[in-house]
């Protein structure tokens, strides 16, 4: 997709050392991934508010409802593995259950990690989403990190975010605002509903079947939960096709809060789901990855083919015109971990 | 001893035998409840709120009002910390662990004034937040600590917390000893003495009983006083059931370290007839026919207030 700017050099780091700056209840928790969760510019310049708790998440986590007791927001930066899912029952009883404004951070989320299954967090919307009280978002983009912090600052309960690191595209001109999607493109055959590291994908599958005269819209959504933006279902009602694209399981994500809205609402509509479908995944870059698992444009336009008549009859989707790289969205790196 | 320690003494074991009295009322009434928890634990309790906290006095009714919704969901809902005073930085906090020693807490807000008598009558009744294993709405719980292991990371935030703010309020623990089973204690004393948080006292109720039986045959933890000062921490191990000991073991913490108290207790205090109980139906007791009246007979704790 057309980017609106050069990319951007460890937002987050550097919005969330102004945004401690800012504000002297803000403390940083770390799980001994101090700079690859982009907390080491935080940690330089407000040492006495950064605290590294070691290899012991179950306990960081409590460690972090104690200190939202006491009136602090502490935000723990980890990878979404083990921001998620090692203190799951502690996230759950410590900290949502008391709706204490407790901010976490999950990096590399989803097959954008150079690390393997351990290190691939799939499920972490899923968890954070299903949890009362819990805030969820994903970030896609420079102006995404950059311009989150005020939704961040009103929300009196806990918030799980997704965050790009590393180089991150500038893809959005307007700024974050939450329960809010963006259309990209619009039209009226097909909506696609896209998410985080895949709407750089998505835009890449949607400018070719845009090319064939078909009608898309593009809506990118940042917040999973509350999933409340009436663009959603005005815009599947007008076309009655849909795909969802999420760098997650097709399940307990994006895929499933579109189903939710469809079937709540009685939409006469037929939606696809792209993402990972019901299997663990393994290591490797993330361009194969999302090659592999059908997250890119190939599996898009395939899709897309189960839903309307002929789109891009005859294009060879392995073939080179497909193969569109995306621009190191969703924090794929070269610092590796 | 100095006078003042007299009284002192002799209130907090009024105290204790009084939690433990209205514990054995509760499981006699609701045909069972947690009664060993609060015979183990009864003088640490007791010690704890007569003589080691300095808490603000309640901001919660005596009688509390029944449930209206879960505490971070209902605006209405009362927080439980609030039966152990406001939750201001100057005043300590009191943080119950195991929350399944819900009853000996209600049985300790109600021997210090904190709880009216009368709440206990709603005890264990559907809509009533005197919950048998208490949540965070409960009176005197301040942390939904009932999946064990976790409530002492919270303990050791909030000591952070204050330590970084130069606030004066300490944090007062209770852990069970079957709890460091659980890893998750010993990440939270290892960061508690990386941290130095001297304004944190860890009480362990060092009963040697879990729901198996005696954690000597389900798994054993070994000596938890060499374990807490491995990790740092300054440990001492004393009789549970002495209040003074306790008192003397919780004034003579070191600067700069966590300090851990393994008070070593037994179930059945103040109930010698629960000793006959095989070992599953130890930890919640519910009793056969006739065996409350056995049990009682057998208890000097109802002699001892009769006029």
């Amino acid at each position: 997709m057309a980017t609106v700017g050069p990319t951007v050099t460890r937002p987050f780091a550097h919005a969330f050392a102004a945004y401690g700056r800012q504000n002297d209840r803000v403390v940083s928790v770390t799980n001994d991934l101090t700079r690859s969760s982009e907390a080491d510019v935080f940690r330089t310049e407000l040492p006495d508010r950064s605290y590294s708790l070691g290899m012991a998440e179950q306990n960081l986590v409590g460690v972090l409802s104690g200190l939202a007791r006491e009136g602090l927001e502490p935000f723990y930066t980890s990878f979404a593995v083990f921001t998620t899912r090692r203190p799951y029952e502690q996230i759950a009883l410590n900290v949502a259950y008391p709706n204490l404004p407790v901010r976490l951070m999950g990096f590399l989320p989803g097959i954008t990690t150079p690390g393997g299954v351990t290190h691939q967090a799939i499920d972490d919307l899923a968890l954070m989403r299903n949890l009362p009280n819990m805030t969820v978002l994903e970030l896609a983009d420079a102006t995404d990190v950059e311009t989150f912090w005020g939704t961040v600052e009103a929300l009196p309960g806990p918030l799980y975010c997704r965050v790009p690191r590393g180089e991150v595209p500038r893809l959005f001109t307007e700024p974050f605002e939450l329960d809010r999607v963006r259309s990209l493109t619009t039209g009226d055959d097909l909506t696609v509903v896209s998410i985080g590291a895949a709407v750089s994908h998505a835009s890449g599958a949607i400018e070719l079947l845009r090319s064939t005269g078909l009608g898309v819209t593009h809506l990118v959504v940042s917040t999973l939960k509350p999933f409340g933006d009436e663009e959603v279902p005005r815009s599947i009602e007008r076309s009655g096709r849909v795909i969802t694209v999420e760098n997650h399981l097709v399940t307990g994500g994006l895929g499933t809060a579109v189903a939710e809205v469809i079937a709540e609402l009685g939409l006469n509509a037929t939606l696809r789901r792209v993402g990972i479908a019901d299997t663990f995944t393994h290591g490797g870059s993330p361009d194969y990855l999302f090659g592999y698992y059908g997250i890119d444009t190939s599996g898009i336009i395939r899709a897309a083919r189960e839903l309307v008549d002929d789109p891009l009859d005859g294009l060879d989707l392995d073939g080179p015109e497909v193969r569109w790289q995306s621009p190191g969205v969703g924090g794929s790196s070269s610092e590796g971990l | 001893m100095e006078d003042h320690r007299d009284d002192w003494t002799s209130a907090a074991m009024r105290v204790a035998d009084g939690i433990r009295r209205l514990a054995f009322e509760l499981a006699v009434e609701h045909e069972g409840g947690y009664l060993i928890q609060a015979c183990s634990s009864a003088e640490i309790l007791a010690t704890l709120y007569v003589r080691l906290m300095n808490l603000g006095p309640s901001s919660a009714p005596p009688l509390p009002a029944p449930f209206t919704g879960v505490p971070g969901s209902s605006p209405r809902s009362r927080w439980g910390g609030g039966w152990n005073g406001p939750d201001d930085p100057a005043w300590d906090r009191f943080v119950l662990s195991p929350t399944h020693y819900s009853t000996a807490l209600y049985a300790t807000l109600v021997e210090t004034d904190r709880l009216s008598s009368e709440a206990l009558e709603e005890y264990g009744k559907d809509g009533s937040v005197l919950e048998m294993i208490g949540a965070e709405h409960s009176p005197g719980v301040e942390v939904t600590g009932g999946s064990l292991g976790q409530a002492l990371s919270v303990a050791v935030g909030r000591a952070l917390a204050r330590k970084q703010r130069g606030n004066q309020g300490h944090i007062w623990v209770l852990i069970s000893d079957g709890e460091t089973q659980e890893g998750q204690t010993w990440e939270a004393l290892q960061s508690a003495a990386a941290f130095g948080l001297d304004n944190l006292t860890v009480m362990v109720d060092a009963n040697r009983w879990q729901v198996d039986g005696p954690m000597d045959r389900v798994m054993p933890v070994g000596s938890l006083c060499a374990k807490a000062i491995a990790f740092g921490c300054s440990a001492v191990e004393v009789d549970g059931h002495d209040v003074s000991a306790i008192a003397d073991a919780a004034t003579s913490a070191e600067p700069g370290r966590p300090r851990v108290i393994v008070c070593a207790t037994h179930p059945w205090t103040g109930f010698p007839g629960l000793r006959r109980r095989d070992d599953a139906s130890v930890h919640f007791v519910r009793f056969g026919p006739g065996e409350a009246d056995m049990i009682r007979a057998s208890s000097q704790l109802f002699e001892r207030t009769q006029p």
